[in-house]
């Protein structure tokens, strides 16, 4: 069984978010950027499940600009047999990666497309989705557990209510939550491995897609900042204030 | 005009209470506000979003498959419902909203909007990114519809004294059968489910041990609040992780909001920024968290902490 995954390159998670001045977006030069944490647990799942048995062939898959190579190479450290990275360097938006995601799924004959559930970056929680819906196939998002059989999985979804369990036909999209695995540190023998393995270059033209309309950012800003309180010295105190508010 | 129509989510035949959230932020839109419910049997659900005010009319599509609202199955209903003159499709930004509402988007062919926390106009939206960290204001292209799932934290809930019509209908169209619901294990804590909590109260690696961390527990069950954690106590192993609060963690807005034995690391504070009232105990009177703290009490916490709790 051959799964595709997809990783994203974001801006590091430890990294302070700055917004550019001139509210034309966020400060993205000279920070560091990793692979899309969420990416990162979807990859460590796809690994486990080969050394497993359940899984044939592992194909990392991105879009982006030439930059991207890395994170590429970071998700064959982990354990993807080969790469595939659609070349961009405009903005890709949820919707057309989606599309381009859709047609390298069904070029490679897939049968399992594991990503995170979101990227840090935008936010959107989206691409699982609209992939799953491109393709007709049925998504299982926000995954804590994935047990995978020849031709079905059964996978534990964390939603609002609690953990619900659903069987899905393969081929299917998984999308990883934080609690589905914790990936592996990777060893210096595997890094240096990953860079012997081959990456196939593809253009979104090569797939037959136009990126379409999409969202226009007309204004980033700094969310509003919580002015400081006051500093009570008892608990009665405390209390006293929070009743005052009304609170307690 | 606006139509806008929303994904009435329901549970076990009953509306969930973020519908009332996502009719304020489609009133400020403007124009007809429908709502849909998709059930097994919708009666209860439809007549609750009735009640809502703003509603100007509730659709009640009963279909057994819609019994558990699973996203592959409702989808294909919503396309076609959408298709029929709706200028907005809004659904609630839970996590049934978010599984649906992009496939609904994708087949659509439209770029969705996730998160809306402020309207603009009826295409001009504010949503966060980098978990909070900087607000972008976007703008949507109108046709076919805008697509967006709205924030609940933003928005406060619309009042119940509406009498909306419902009305029955059906949708053709055929359903998927390679998604199937197996079963739904609900929280079973006792206390108030942490993201939903108006009050939550959270410990930090300040509490030292799982052990000590009853004198949180106490205090949140005094205040009938739910119990939450910082990344550094979680990670030292107190507490569960699903408890954790903050950018890796959960995203919470509570009314009250108590971080005791917390420093207020960038991680824990994106997790709280919304939070009505913020309240830090702390015996260190320089940790960043009375930078944010409404009310600050320097302290020991293992001395304050009881002392609130039996003079609540």
């Amino acid at each position: 069984m051959k799964a595709l995954v997809s990783v994203k390159r974001v801006v590091d998670y430890n990294v302070r978010i700055q917004v550019k001045p001139d509210g034309s977006g966020v400060v993205t030069e000279g920070v560091k950027f990793s692979v899309n944490p969420f990416d990162e647990i979807a990859m460590e799942e796809a690994v486990r499940l080969k050394e497993k048995g359940k899984i044939t062939e592992i194909i990392a898959v991105t879009i982006g600009g030439a930059k991207c190579e890395e994170t590429l190479r970071t998700a064959l450290a982990f354990g993807a047999d080969r790469a595939v990275h659609v070349k961009e360097e405009g903005e890709i938006q949820p919707l057309t990666a989606a599309q381009a995601l859709a047609a390298v799924f069904k070029k490679e004959g897939a049968n399992l497309f594991l990503l995170g559930k979101q990227a840090i970056d935008d936010d959107a929680n989206q691409t699982g989705q609209m992939v799953a819906a491109l393709l007709d196939l049925p998504q299982a998002t926000f995954a804590s557990k994935v047990e995978l059989e020849a031709t079905k999985a059964t996978v534990t979804r964390e939603v609002d209510a609690g953990l619900e369990t659903l069987e899905i036909d393969l081929p299917a999209i998984i999308t990883a939550d934080l609690r589905l695995n914790e990936p592996r540190y990777l060893k210096l023998p595997d890094i240096m491995k990953a860079k012997k393995k081959p990456i196939e270059a593809v253009s979104l033209a090569d797939l037959g897609i136009t990126a379409g309309a999409g969202l226009k950012a007309t204004k980033t800003a700094a969310p509003p900042k919580r002015s400081k309180g006051i500093v009570v010295k008892t608990v009665d105190d405390l209390i006293a204030a929070l009743k005052g508010k009304g609170l307690i | 005009m606006s139509k806008i129509l929303i994904i009435g989510q329901q549970a076990d035949g009953k509306l969930s209470s973020s519908i009332a959230k996502v009719v304020t932020a489609a009133k400020l839109i403007g124009g007809d506000i429908e709502v849909a419910v998709f059930a097994k049997d919708g009666s209860a659900a439809a007549a609750e979003a009735a009640k809502l005010d703003g509603v100007t009319k509730v659709l009640q599509i009963d279909r057994p498959e819609n019994d558990h609202g699973l996203a592959a199955v409702l989808a294909p209903q919503v396309v076609e419902l959408a298709k029929k003159g709706y200028t907005h499709v809004f659904a609630p930004g839970t996590t049934f909203g978010k599984d649906l509402l992009p496939r609904v988007a994708a087949k659509l062919g439209v770029q969705q909007v996730s998160d809306v926390m402020a309207v603009h106009g009826p295409t001009s939206f504010d949503r966060p990114i980098y978990a909070g960290n900087a607000i972008v204001t976007v703008e949507a292209p109108a046709a076919p519809a805008v697509v967006a799932t709205i924030r609940l934290a933003s928005f406060s809930a619309v009042g119940s004294s509406g009498a909306a019509p419902v009305e029955k209908t059906s949708i053709d169209v055929a359903l998927p059968t390679h998604t199937r619901f197996i079963k739904l294990e609900a929280q079973k804590s006792e206390r108030p489910e942490l993201q939903s909590a108006t009050r939550v109260v959270s410990g930090g690696r300040a509490l030292g041990s799982s052990e000590n961390f009853k004198v949180i527990y106490d205090l949140a069950d005094k205040l009938k609040a739910g119990v939450g954690a910082s990344r550094a106590a979680v990670d030292s192993g107190y507490v569960p992780n699903d408890m954790q609060v903050g950018q890796t963690g959960k995203i919470i807005a509570p009314e009250l909001y108590f971080a005791i034995g917390i420093s207020g690391a960038i991680q824990h504070l994106a997790g709280i920024k919304d939070a009505r009232t913020i309240v830090a105990i702390n015996k260190d009177a320089e940790a960043p968290i009375f930078e944010v703290a409404d009310f600050g009490l320097v302290a020991d916490l293992f001395t304050a902490v009881p002392e609130m709790t039996s003079k609540l």
